[in-house]
């Protein structure tokens, strides 16, 4: 009811305008969570989009970097440096530097790798929705047999496979777009469920009868008018997918067989730092380790939001 | 006779981010015991927000802000909600609108009827059961014992609100509320449920209000009416005053919208001030866009000729085995002549709707021919062929929310056929044909940018009408173009649709259960039931003089507004 009063008397709000009327944006500053959520993951990804103006060194430039700063504590401890803020590590690099650089690798891949996964799953998801039938029955059984295999395991194979394919030194220059098909390989699954079930339901409303009776063919109302309508729920997976991308990232770099250490992504920040833990150089893969877990969190608490937001049972 | 409800200066706002929104204001109601009241009003009215608020039903943000309920001598509004739920059922109960959702599927009804009886009741199980059975038997059930352990799914939709009924009156309340009880249901069943409901109520002496959009319900049942109009009760008296002597304006635009089932009319009367529709120009059909390339060539016989259809669906899953054929539509023949407006009419499942997605091509006929414009629709292989055919027809469509793409503006779903088809040169002169179809059906040349969210379900229709137009078609097909709508607004509507037959010259198949609508709007009329046409007629034969059984029961069964305004 209200929602047609509001709207009556502007004449063209302009997009701008549509979004801040919008009960979407209504929810997003009426929680707090989602707010701060969102602020810290917007800083963390321009940080690392800009790490070469933010970072206060170059951690991959050997002309800056000084092995007589190696394993420098935190600033704030006994013998630390006020230039390295968080440490060094056993090559004189910035920790702090390094989570930006790291930081970089990782949003990538993580954004690459659900792109694709989108992309992919969504294409599936319309044809299998849409055809029915035979193709819907093969392209399901391909997801079933795909799910029943652990997310981790299809990116270890894949990656294993081109690892064996590629000369090394190419492999390592490739490392990235490895990773990236070999996480989107084993996330499209997800779209292309939600999205057939989507497609089935939207398939019989009468909008889309109407452009079989004006003559459209399939392909026209399947991507221009079918589409839209079932990215509401696609939105959502992406975000909390794009949270699982960037830890898978990190697992498979953790086990090494991720990014090489000459790009390194948080995972392989970690790994590193991994071997001084015992040695008490704790903080070359402690904040990593935090800046990792902060980043999926706070994406992962704006996909919980998302959905909420979204579904309109819960309002 | 004792007053049993009594509701008075009752307000209800729903609290929003907008502002509060007043959903119900200043109304009075009450019922005595062995009456029946009658709250008529269109949708968003506040019928129902009254109906829930009387049973402390009202969900947030909704709240009662003003008045009183008193049942029985005793205020209820207020109560809290312990207290509130030992009143429901016992004293005041409720009858929902659709059957098929207000039994719970996993209990038996004997399950349902006996909790309900011996929560309120100072009755053992054995006792509840026993009262179950003999109520059941009560309501019309046959054959009670067997069936009480039955669940809801293996009853008709007919036989379930007969049990919802049951469930409502178990525990002997004095008041029942029922919010729109026959909406849901054919009108042979909605018939025997009025019936049903009137008995109950005078027997019991108990009080009943009836909510209903439906003025032949409230003719049909109800002993005095409120008319309810944006949150207000405009007018209140006995049924036969009000619904043949109407005083407030509204009443009377009401009354007159409603299709009179005795006597065709040019148009529907009185409708304009309800919504408004802009002022319609009559357009000049030599120099219109919408005149232009009409030649289609002289056309000697029908211009659709449909021969022997059938349409057989395959229901059941791939692998189980299970598979078996349901024949929706078996072995239909009938002609169509220019200009001619051809009704189909029948119950819920006869087959009318296949036929119109058979025709327009959105099913695959298994069977017979569909002959258009002497071209048999089948023997075309060629898309572009296809298309030629298929943009001079066109459909509207039953739901005007799900009908339009939600996603898309206004102005691209009416451009998208014209731009489909090249049927204009430019962009702008395309821009310039949608806005002046937007304003021909009434919804001003402006509305273009706006999506369909913005629109009310008339207006919608409305749309999707200019989206039909916008091919330039001679045959237009309505599938229940108004059953979603209220009575004002279908008359809007139909008298639109009239106006463009006349004016374009458009040949129609229009499709409805409703037959008061089938006799304002077609020459001949098709019954149809369970997939075979049983009687085809010119329209006044079929209502003055119909030669078929089936015919007559269905005419027996329509609703007739007794006293209606003349």
């Amino acid at each position: 009811m209200s929602e047609v009063e509001g709207v009556v008397e502007g004449e063209t709000i302009g997009v701008w305008g549509r979004m801040v009327q919008s009960d979407l944006w209504y929810s997003f500053t009426h929680s707090p969570l989602a707010m701060i959520s969102a602020l810290f993951a917007l800083v963390f990804i321009l940080a690392c989009l800009f790490a070469g103006f933010v970072a206060p060194h170059d951690p991959f430039n050997l002309a800056s970097v000084s092995l007589f700063d190696s394993l420098l504590p935190p600033a704030w401890q006994d013998g630390g440096n006020i230039s390295y803020l968080l440490g060094t590590d056993d090559q004189g690099r910035d920790v702090f530097s390094t989570i930006l650089y790291g930081g970089r690798i990782s949003l990538l891949v993580g954004f690459l790798s659900v792109a694709f996964a989108a992309v992919l799953g969504i294409a599936v998801g319309l044809v299998a929705g849409y055809a029915g039938g035979i193709t819907d029955a093969i392209f399901m059984r391909i997801a079933d047999i795909q799910l029943s295999f652990p997310a981790i395991l299809i990116a270890l194979l894949i990656d294993g496979v081109f690892r064996g394919l590629l000369p090394r030194g190419l492999h390592d220059e490739v490392a990235v777009y490895v990773l990236v098909l070999s996480i989107g390989l084993s996330f499209w699954v997800q779209y292309a469920r939600t999205v057939r079930s989507s497609v089935m339901i939207e398939r019989t409303k009468e909008y889309v009868q109407a452009g079989q009776v004006i003559g459209l063919p399939p392909g026209t109302i399947l991507f221009r008018h079918i589409l839209p309508n079932v990215l509401g729920p696609v939105l959502v997976i992406a975000t909390i997918q794009l949270a699982l991308a960037i830890i898978t990232e990190a697992t498979l770099s953790f086990l090494g067989v991720g990014v090489p250490p000459t790009q390194p992504s948080l995972g392989t920040l970690i790994r590193i730092g991994n071997d001084y833990l015992f040695s008490g150089e704790w903080w070359i893969t402690i904040f990593p380790g935090i800046a990792l877990v902060l980043l999926v969190l706070s994406i992962n608490l704006l996909g919980d939001w998302l959905r909420d937001a979204l579904n309109p049972k819960l309002r | 006779m004792s007053v049993l409800l009594d509701i008075d200066g009752l307000k209800v706002v729903f609290e929003s981010r907008h502002g509060d929104v007043t959903a119900a204001r200043n109304v009075c109601l009450s019922i005595a015991s062995g009456e029946i009241l009658g709250v008529v009003g269109e949708s968003g009215a506040g019928k129902s927000t009254i109906g829930n608020a009387a049973m402390g039903l009202l969900e947030r943000p909704g709240k009662v802000a003003g008045g009183t309920v008193t049942l029985e001598g005793e205020r209820i509004d207020g109560l809290p909600p312990e207290a509130m739920r030992r009143l429901r059922g016992a004293k005041i109960s409720m009858i929902f609108q659709d059957p098929l959702t207000s039994l719970d599927p996993l209990r038996t009804i004997a399950e349902q009827l006996v909790t309900t009886m011996t929560t309120h009741l100072p009755l053992s199980e054995r006792e509840a059961r026993k009262r179950a059975v003999a109520l059941m038997h009560e309501v019309g059930i046959p054959d009670p014992e067997a069936r009480i352990d039955d669940y809801p799914h293996q009853f008709s939709g007919g036989m379930r609100q007969r049990v919802v009924i049951a469930l409502a009156l178990c525990a002997e309340p004095n008041v029942i509320i029922a919010d729109e009880p026959t909406t849901a249901l054919d009108v042979s069943i909605q018939a025997q449920i009025l019936d049903l409901l009137r008995k109950l109520v005078r027997t019991k002496g108990a009080g009943m209000i009836i909510i209903t959009h439906d003025m032949g319900v409230i003719a049909e049942i109800a002993d005095r009416v409120a008319v309810m109009y944006r949150g207000e009760v405009v007018e209140a008296g006995p049924t036969r005053k009000i619904l043949g002597d109407p005083d407030h304006d509204y009443t009377k635009s009401l009354i007159s919208a409603v299709p009179r089932p005795d006597v065709k009319l040019d148009r529907f009367p009185l409708v304009e001030h309800i919504e408004s529709a802009g002022s319609r120009r009559s357009l000049d059909l030599k120099t219109h866009w919408l005149g232009q390339k009409r030649d289609y060539g002289a056309l000697d016989g029908p211009l659709l000729s449909v021969r022997d259809l059938e349409m057989t669906f395959r229901v059941g899953s791939m692998f189980g085995g299970g598979r078996r054929s349901v024949n929706a539509v078996d072995g239909v023949s009938f002609d169509i002549a220019a200009g001619e407006t051809f009704g189909l009419v029948g119950e819920s499942g006869s087959g009318k709707s296949t036929i119109a997605r058979l025709v327009t091509g959105i099913y695959q006929p298994t069977g017979g021919a569909i002959v258009f414009a002497g071209t048999d629709l089948a023997g075309i292989t060629r898309r572009r062929e296809l298309n030629r055919h298929r943009r001079q027809m066109q459909m509207i469509f039953q739901d005007p929310y799900s009908s339009v793409n939600p996603r898309k503006k206004v102005g691209a779903i009416v451009a998208e056929p014209i731009l489909f088809h090249k049927l204009a040169g430019s962009r702008a002169e395309v821009n310039r044909i949608v806005a002046d179809l937007l304003d021909h059906v009434g919804l001003g040349a402006k509305v273009a940018g706006k999506y369909p969210h913005e629109f009310s379900g008339g207006q919608r229709q409305r749309i999707s009408i200019a989206r039909a137009l916008a091919t330039r078609p001679r045959f237009l097909i309505c599938d229940e173009p108004t059953s979603a709508l209220d009575v004002s607004i279908q008359a809007q509507v139909l008298n639109l649709l009239k106006d463009l037959q006349a004016e374009l010259g458009l040949t129609m198949l229009f499709i409805s259960h409703d037959l008061p609508v089938i006799r304002q709007m077609c020459d001949r009329v098709a019954v149809m039931r369970r997939g075979r046409i049983e009687e085809i007629a010119p329209t006044e034969d079929l209502f003055e003089r119909p030669q078929n059984e089936y015919t007559r029961h269905l005419l027996k069964l329509m609703p007739k507004m007794t006293g209606a305004a003349a």
